[in-house]
Order: C-alpha cells, then sequence, then structure tokens
C-alpha cells in the first residue's frame, strides 16, 4: 500500500445542516492529481465513549477538482447511527489539526467512452459527482445530473450546481415531497448513455431495478455502493497463521480490530467493495456484509472481507 | 557510469547495433533459476533502485537513445497506425506526458529540462534538439497529436490502458518495437482478449489474479516485470505487420552464426497509474543481447542452456523458437559441462 500523507486542515466549513466540508492542504511536499471519483481513507485518532484510545478510518470522496492537487476537498456527513468516525470529524477536527490520509484510489470512475453521463445522487452521494463535472466539462461531454436531499439535513453545493450552465441540475427535496421519477429520467436517454448512481442504498435499488424494467443493459449502469462499516454483536476472532486471539468491540469493524492488534491487511475501500482485504475463513460462520463477493462465495463461508462483515458465530477462525 | 547516448545504430539492414561492456554488465538477464516456470513474476518498481542499473529510474534511457528514437520515426513514417490513441484517452496521454516529462527532467537533468508556470509548460530535450512552449492539457498546442509527441522522446514502446468495468482496455499507444504483436490489432480489446494468443497460462488462472492486481495499483506504486523471448538478428520491429521482412530470417541460423545472429530479447515491462485519468500507462522497454554478448558471463550462459533445455513445447512454439531451438540448445551445451 502506498505510504500515507499528512495534511493540515485549512479550513472547516458547514455545507449543510448535517454535513461539513474539511479542506486539507499537505503539510510537506505535494499532493497527487486525481481522477474524477476519487476517494481518500482518513485516519482518525481519537478516544471512544469509555475514553479509551481509538483509531477510525473512513473512506471519503474527494469533492474538489482533480486538476487541482494543492488542496483535497472532503465532506462529511454525520452520521445517525455513527460508529464515531463521522462524530469525530464533526466535533473534534479543527483548522489548523493534521490529519493522515492515504493517497487518493478510485474505485468509481466515469467511463470515458459513454455517449452521455447521467449522475444520479442522493443525500452525501453528492461528494463523488463534484469531482465528476470538472472534468466533464473540460471535455465538452453531455451530461445531467438528478440531485436528491433533504433540505433539512443534506443538500450541500446546491448554489453551486446551479450556475454550472453546462450540467442542468434538478433537485428534489424529499423534506418538501419532491422525488426523482427515475423511470423518466433513465427511459428519456440516447443510447450508448452511462448512468452514475450514489446515495442510500434505495435509491440504487431503485435505479437498478427500473433499468432493468426498461431494458438498459447492467454494464451501463454504476453505482458507489461502499458505506462505512455498521456496528453489529461483539465477537472473537483466533487467527492460525500469527496466533493471535482478538476480541472485535461491537463498533469497531474486523479490520480495524486487526490493525488494533498490529495485523496488516490490504485495503483499499474499506466498504466492502474492492476486494483487496480477502481474508480465509477456516472455521465459524461469517456475516457477510461487501457487495465484493458472489452469491456462491458468500454461501460457502470460506473467506470474508474483514472491512464490513463480522461474524454470525460467536468466534471466526482466520488463516492469517 | 551512464554516458550521453552520442552513436546512431541501425536495427535493420545492416544491423550496426551492439552493446558496450556497461550496456552488457547492466542487462537485465529474465530467468532467476536454472529450471523456466511460468510466472506472473511482478514486483513493485521501487524508486530509484540500484544505481546505474535498469531499474534505477522510472524510464531507463541508455546508450540506444537516438538510435531507438531514429528506428521508431522510420517505423512511424512506414506505417502511421503504429500510434493510435482513442479520442477519450487524451486526458490519459497528458497524464503520460506530465509522468514521463517530469521523472525525465529529475532523473536525467543534463539531457532533459522542464519548467512549469502553471499549464504553461517548456520543454527541452537536448538529446534529440527540442526546445518546445505548450498549453499543459490542450493537445492543439504541441506540434503533433500527445502520444506520437512523447512517445518519439521515449525508449521502449508505450500503453494507455483504459480501466472500466474492472477491465482494462488497450485504447492507445504507440508500438514500434513489439515481439510479434500488433496496436492495430489489439487496439480496444480487453485484458484477456489481447493475451488470448498465450498458452497455457488461462488454464493456470494466471490472467484473472493478475487483471485483479493490476486494476488495483494505486498512483506512484509502479510495478514491473520482465517478459523475454528470442530475436534473429538485432531487430527491433518485429511486428505482424512487417513479418515477410523478418519472419524468414529464422531460417537463417546455422551453428556457425548462432553467437552472433540470435539475441534475447527482453522487455521491462512497467506499470504506472495515471492520476487524473486513473489510465494505467504500461511501458514496455526492450533490450536486446547477442547470444555471443550474453555468454561473455558464464553464470547467464550456463542458464540459458539449462532454461533453453527444459523449455516446455506449447512455449518453443508460442514464441517461435520451434525451427532453430535444437541448434540452439546443442550450441550452448559447451557452457554447461558437469566439473
Amino acid at each position: 500500500m502506498s505510504d500515507p500523507i499528512q495534511v493540515r486542515v485549512a479550513a472547516v466549513r458547514t455545507v449543510s445542516p448535517k454535513i461539513r466540508e474539511f479542506t486539507l492542504e499537505a503539510v510537506s511536499g505535494q499532493l497527487f492529481s486525481f481522477s474524477p471519483g476519487s476517494h481518500v481513507v482518513v485516519t482518525m485518532k481519537g478516544t471512544n465513549a469509555e475514553g479509551k484510545a481509538k483509531v477510525w478510518k473512513n473512506a471519503y470522496s474527494l469533492v474538489s477538482d482533480g486538476f487541482d492537487a494543492s488542496r483535497y476537498v472532503i465532506a462529511v456527513r454525520l452520521q445517525d447511527e455513527s460508529r464515531g468516525g463521522s462524530v469525530f470529524m464533526h466535533t473534534q477536527v479543527k483548522e489548523g489539526d493534521t490529519l493522515e490520509i492515504t493517497p487518493p484510489s478510485n474505485l468509481f470512475a466515469p467511463v470515458w467512452s459513454a455517449k452521455k453521463h447521467v449522475l444520479i445522487a442522493g443525500g452525501v452521494g453528492i461528494t463523488p459527482f463534484m469531482s465528476y463535472l470538472p472534468e466533464m466539462k473540460r471535455r465538452g461531454a453531455a451530461t445531467e445530473m438528478h440531485y436528491s436531499y433533504r433540505g433539512d439535513a443534506t443538500g450541500a453545493y446546491r448554489e453551486e450546481l446551479q450556475v454550472d450552465e453546462q450540467t442542468p441540475v434538478t433537485f428534489y427535496d424529499g423534506a418538501a415531497g419532491e422525488r426523482c421519477d427515475l423511470k423518466a429520467v433513465l427511459g428519456s436517454q440516447p443510447l450508448g448513455t452511462h448512468f452514475y448512481v450514489c446515495g442510500p442504498e434505495s435509491l440504487i435499488e431503485g435505479v437498478q431495478e427500473t433499468a432493468m424494467e426498461l431494458g438498459l443493459p447492467s454494464s451501463n449502469i454504476h453505482f458507489e455502493a461502499f458505506a462505512a462499516p455498521q456496528p453489529g454483536q461483539p465477537f472473537a476472532v483466533q487467527l492460525e497463521g500469527s496466533g493471535l486471539n482478538i476480541q472485535v468491540s461491537e463498533d469497531e469493524s474486523l479490520l480495524e480490530a486487526l490493525e488494533r492488534s498490529g495485523v496488516e491487511v490490504p485495503n483499499l475501500c474499506r466498504g466492502g467493495v474492492c476486494g483487496q482485504c480477502r481474508t480465509q475463513v477456516v472455521d465459524g460462520e461469517p456475516e457477510h456484509r461487501d457487495s465484493f463477493l458472489s452469491d456462491t462465495e458468500k454461501a460457502d463461508n470460506d473467506c470474508l472481507m474483514p472491512c464490513v462483515s463480522r461474524a454470525r458465530s460467536s468466534s471466526l477462525t482466520l488463516s492469517i | 557510469m551512464r554516458i550521453a547516448p552520442t552513436k546512431i545504430e541501425t536495427f535493420r539492414d545492416d544491423f550496426t547495433y551492439t552493446n558496450s561492456p556497461f550496456a552488457i554488465e547492466r542487462f537485465p538477464f529474465p530467468f532467476p533459476e536454472d529450471d523456466y516456470s511460468y510466472s506472473v513474476n511482478i514486483e513493485p518498481h521501487t524508486l530509484p533502485g540500484k544505481a546505474d542499473s535498469v531499474y534505477e529510474h522510472l524510464l531507463d534511457i541508455d546508450e540506444h537513445y537516438l538510435s531507438e528514437m531514429r528506428e521508431r520515426g522510420l517505423v512511424l513514417k512506414e506505417n502511421p497506425k503504429r500510434c493510435i490513441a482513442m479520442p477519450h484517452m487524451d486526458l490519459a496521454c497528458w497524464d503520460m506526458i506530465d509522468r514521463c516529462m517530469t521523472s525525465m527532467a529529475v532523473d536525467y537533468p543534463d539531457w532533459f529540462k522542464l519548467e512549469k508556470d502553471g499549464d504553461q509548460w517548456h520543454w527541452q530535450n537536448l538529446l534529440l534538439n527540442i526546445d518546445d512552449r505548450f498549453t499543459f492539457g490542450d493537445s492543439s498546442t504541441l506540434p503533433m497529436p500527445p502520444m506520437e509527441y512523447m512517445g518519439r522522446q521515449v525508449q521502449g514502446d508505450i500503453a494507455l490502458l483504459d480501466q472500466r468495468e474492472g477491465d482494462l482496455f488497450l485504447d492507445a499507444g504507440i508500438v514500434t518495437c513489439p515481439a510479434d504483436w500488433s496496436l492495430a490489432f489489439d487496439a480496444g480489446m480487453s485484458f484477456s482478449e489481447w493475451h488470448g494468443p498465450v498458452p497455457m497460462a488461462h488454464e493456470m488462472g494466471v490472467f484473472d489474479r493478475a487483471l485483479k492486481y493490476l486494476c488495483a495499483i494505486q498512483v506512484d506504486r509502479p510495478v514491473r516485470r520482465l517478459n523475454w523471448t528470442l530475436t534473429i538478428n538485432a531487430r527491433m520491429d518485429t511486428s505482424p505487420e512487417t513479418y515477410p521482412n523478418w519472419g524468414h530470417e529464422r531460417t537463417s541460423v546455422t551453428p556457425e552464426n548462432v553467437g552472433e545472429k540470435v539475441h534475447l530479447r527482453v522487455e521491462l515491462q512497467m506499470l504506472d497509474r495515471m492520476p487524473r485519468s486513473n489510465a494505467l500507462m504500461f511501458s514496455i522497454r526492450t533490450y536486446l543481447i547477442s547470444f555471443e554478448d550474453l555468454c561473455t558471463n558464464p553464470d547467464w550462459a550456463r542458464r540459458m542452456h539449462r532454461v533453453m533445455k527444459t523449455l516446455p513445447e506449447p512455449l518453443i512454439e508460442y514464441k517461435g523458437l520451434s525451427r532453430y531451438h535444437p541448434l540452439l540448445v546443442e550450441w550452448l551445451s559447451k557452457y554447461d559441462v558437469p566439473n
């Protein structure tokens, strides 16, 4: 994995009732340019509810222009069921603080050969598209956006989006009862259009179902499914290779527990998408929560993605 | 130590190409063991590598630079289709220009100079007497399309792979010294499509694993591997398009001329993530060495004999060695006498 980058928080601002934006600059040296749809993983070192030291690592989309390597901008939604990471970002991180991030990687890049790009955002799902727009503009690519939000919580960057004439944006405020008619949006596009969805699971499923109904090829539908790992029941882990025994608490992920114990597992997205952290299960029954493994692989129960998945049994034995 | 490239040699007709003792010493000999085994053999291209080695810098510029750039010009003149860039790859081409120019100016400051003032760039290639100012990202400010412009100044072939749908697509490249493959034929193909002809490896699952690995390559974390074949005469351009020029040369090998005719052809393949486009740059840097020069190193000579002797039949066939393989093993056997 790439070396982490130290960044200084240059600015913090509120961009919607529940979303804060952080501008990050390199402490020394230069940042990398990045491609539209890229994310970074931010390491947050804080304390949990019991006052114990705790490290969170969350992936956040970059919302700035990838051509501008002088700064990175991320936007963080305060999660209602936070395991602590978004609370930390909202309450602890101030201008001038130093954070550690990974170099950008991309699991949600635009398909450059598409004839047209339709961007469908829900809530904080607007974030990856913020880095799409400047590049779409540079290329003169046909693009339109449909942006659903709740005015009392999300809806960041509406003003910025309105002034961009090249990219028509339709806004839907769920709090005011407005809804995006997916069938009308998907059904009225020219052949060769690619659709990109980022938002809550219900939005992603809605687009997938509508696309299937309309006979649109699934290869033209792209979604960013990764979300921060959700809490669950605590469980024990035995590591066959290293002989370690680890306890995974309810509000930490298996991957975090492994890292806390000094066990390094390759990872990029920390959200069950990239497939890098796949780990062999020797004994016990995993509770699969990822979008990477196929249904057959999940049923075999001989591997799991520790970034999001947990245990159905009281303990798991892993080969590492 | 590296010296400025000054000689201009040929890779066709009279084949004046030769390696200096320094070039022989740093030749990337590709066989880590006596028995040839198939593997993906990818490793991190950690920079800087060992001083003076072919791994020292991101891109290796050596004594053959002027000769190879002249040869590239000849091939492009004969067949402009050796350089292709699909319209959606323009940004990837600029990523490549940034990566190549920036690293070359840092790694070889006596030969290449780059000044950036925002998007106004000034590039000097002192070896080829090029001095250009252009606007970064604006292809209309270059004297030729970006892929060709950079490709004419970098040793080795380059392909740019677009990453989408969890796969890689060969959507741009400049390929004038291929080991019997054609850019025009492979253009637009996916990773498994362009590897279609490779024997044995598909069944071994090599390509599935390799693809997953390549799709996860991160920015500033280039990786490399060596690939090899044999070529008769020091011919860089062994492409299907020019097969009539070189295919028959395989019949010209005799026990007397093996040492000068047969060349080990090694590709230093390097893959590097392009930051703005998310494409992968695939650089294929070719090194040629005659068996005569190769066998000045007794360890290489002995191992070469053992590898050739144990090479599986499908690979002998795939690499096009069938016609002279027995003769070659016999010739090499003198370097592998039991003590």
